[in-house]
């Protein structure tokens, strides 16, 4: 009977911290003062979270900033132009699943304050002129169609045409299936624009933030001169479930982070928020 | 193995053979039966198969009959040597390449290879490449680079393999840099979707000069399966995803996000493949004449140009 209840206790052990938080100690966090960290639940005001470049004072977690932040944190002065803001979404396959693809659009645009999952503009970096396109995860989950591909794509032109390095920060699921073939070749149309501006001999950095897979990791993600991450960032080509799924097995820890890919050899370093900015003058000023 | 919609047919065609082997063919009521059978025969064979739905011809794509890359290459090929290896890690067996003649013409061929054994098919890994299949595949256009041979690759994949080696050695890399390097390979490229034309994993080999597909395939960024269970959360409504996806030759060939059709023998590329080989060697060396009067620089800035086009939105 001991052996018994030793083995039940050992059932019911709790392995993971932070599945459950009892009622008196849940925090109540108003909008707009608070910021409550994702990942440690640690409790910081806006104003330090967003001094901290969006990171958690006490665990380091990489929020998952748009590109309002992004730009914000990087642009000198927050000064900058943005490139086609008004491109938008239409249907040309007339895709219905549970809701019409323009119904989503909608909705999408309506939540997020933005017209897709990509906004570019150019502006200086610590003085160096630069154009910088950047995904929203929060429109569909920051997935490629026919629109990112095409902002990619310009947003290119402009860096061969003013000669300006490239860097594009990319969050994001995937290809967006709504536009099932037209989002596939988004993959193509961005690595031959891409290529071009290797042509030109410009810089083309690659950052990749949590989380970026699919469509999205397998053409421009992968194809900067540098590519570097957030930490911690998941980075992949099939996302973790699908892998579970096809191998029936648990993954191991670690699987397709940062750190994982650097130990692999397919980033050159990770950098923190804090200190990207510098950290992109300071490359950028060594390879111009 | 028979598809549902391919059994009435069948059934038909058994009926014929006997009809054929029990009549006696010397009397001519009888030889006009046969005709009339073989007549009804014929048009429901022309009824079914033109009104297939996007379901069914993504079940004809995977049809276990079918015709798999290096059948096609050793139907076609008067000569072919395959070659091996990424020179970085393996050889890997579900991306097949070498070089082959066709009428007196050098070609690198390279495609992903399907098994039709159960060996066979865990050999091939089911048609799924690894990196180093990208890689191999890469090596190859570069080698048909250096000696100025055309390339023709053909697609058959349910997508790039999802697993652990795979992202460990960089599949999401491989596909991103072969993508890229395509449009940088001054030879003429020649893709031919043969059957299953699964996302990344695909386009990894068809950045081609001119993009083909076989009358009864698929081509796009997701399978309907998959799509069924993101968008509908149930692996259910792959014939409504199918639909959604537009994923047919038809439909690709609409959005002009391919070039052409090959069109297959009544009834698909399975039911005669001699017939299918016939038609597929008279198309690559058509597509091959079309292209080897471009000049390079041109042909380059066309096929860059060509994939730039591609999308739709509204400004």
């Amino acid at each position: 009977m001991e052996d018994f209840e030793e083995l039940g206790m050992a059932w019911f052990r709790r392995q993971e911290k932070g599945i459950i938080t009892p009622t008196e100690q849940k925090k109540e966090t108003p909008d707009g003062l608070w910021h409550k960290c994702d990942s440690c639940k640690h409790i910081m005001l806006m104003r330090e979270h967003k001094q901290n470049a969006y990171t958690c004072l006490n665990c380091g977690y990489h929020a998952r900033i748009g590109s309002a932040e992004y730009f914000e944190l990087l642009f000198d002065d927050q000064q900058f132009t943005e490139l086609d803001p008004n491109i938008s979404s239409a249907n040309p396959l007339n895709f219905e699943d549970t809701k019409p693809y323009l119904k989503r659009i909608q909705q999408a645009q309506e939540t997020s304050k933005l017209k897709d999952a990509l906004r570019s503009a150019y502006g200086t970096l610590q003085g160096i002129p630069i154009t910088i396109a950047c995904m929203d995860f929060a429109f569909i989950g920051g997935s490629m169609g026919s629109v990112v591909g095409e902002k990619i794509a310009r947003a290119v032109d402009y860096s061969i045409k003013h000669k300006t390095p490239f860097l594009c920060i990319s969050r994001s699921g995937g290809a967006r299936m709504m536009e099932a073939g037209f989002s596939l070749m988004q993959m193509a149309k961005t690595a031959a624009k891409l290529a071009l501006l290797a042509d030109a001999k410009l810089p083309y950095i690659s950052l990749l933030t949590d989380p970026t897979t699919g469509g999205v990791s397998a053409s421009y993600g992968m194809l900067g001169d540098l590519n570097i991450a957030e930490p911690n960032a998941l980075i992949g080509f099939a996302g973790p479930r699908v892998i579970r799924e096809t191998i029936g097995k648990d993954l191991p820890k670690g699987f397709q982070t940062a750190e994982y890919l650097l130990e692999h050899g397919f980033l050159d370093f990770i950098v923190h928020r804090k200190e990207l900015k510098k950290t992109l003058a300071r490359v950028l000023k060594m390879l111009l | 193995m028979l598809l549902d919609f391919e059994k009435p047919i069948v059934e038909l065609e058994e009926k014929l053979a006997q009809m054929k082997k029990t009549l006696d063919l010397s009397n001519p009521t009888n030889q006009k039966i046969i005709q009339s059978f073989e007549q009804n025969i014929l048009e429901l064979k022309k009824e079914t198969y033109q009104n297939l739905t996007r379901w069914q011809k993504v079940q004809l794509s995977r049809h276990a009959d079918r015709p798999y890359t290096l059948d096609y290459i050793q139907a076609i090929c008067t000569d072919f040597i395959e070659l091996h290896g990424d020179r970085c890690f393996a050889d890997d067996k579900a991306m097949v390449g070498g070089l082959g003649t066709v009428e007196g013409q050098t070609f690198m061929f390279i495609g992903q290879q399907k098994g039709r054994s159960t060996k066979q098919r865990q050999l091939r890994n089911f048609g799924m490449a690894n990196p180093e299949g990208y890689r191999k595949a890469l090596r190859l256009m570069k080698l048909a680079e250096k000696f100025n041979k055309p390339i023709v690759t053909l697609i058959d994949t349910p997508g790039a393999f999802p697993g652990i080696e795979a992202e460990e050695r960089g599949q999401a890399e491989a596909i991103a840099r072969n993508i890229q390097e395509m449009f940088r390979i001054k030879v003429p490229i020649i893709s031919i979707i043969i059957g299953e034309g699964a996302s990344g994993g695909a386009l990894g080999i068809a950045v081609g000069d001119r993009v083909l597909m076989l009358e009864n395939t698929w081509y796009s960024v997701i399978s309907p399966e998959s799509c069924s269970s993101i968008l509908w959360r149930s692996w259910d409504y792959k014939e409504q995803a199918a639909e959604a996806l537009k994923l047919t030759a038809q439909d690709m060939l609409g959005y002009k996000l391919i070039d052409g059709i090959i069109p297959e023998p009544l009834g698909g590329a399975h039911t005669n493949p001699q017939e299918m080989y016939l038609i597929f060697k008279k198309y690559l060396l058509e597509t091959y004449q079309e292209l080897a009067k471009i000049p390079t620089k041109k042909l380059l800035s066309q096929r860059i140009n060509k994939f730039c086009s591609m999308g739709v939105f509204i400004e």
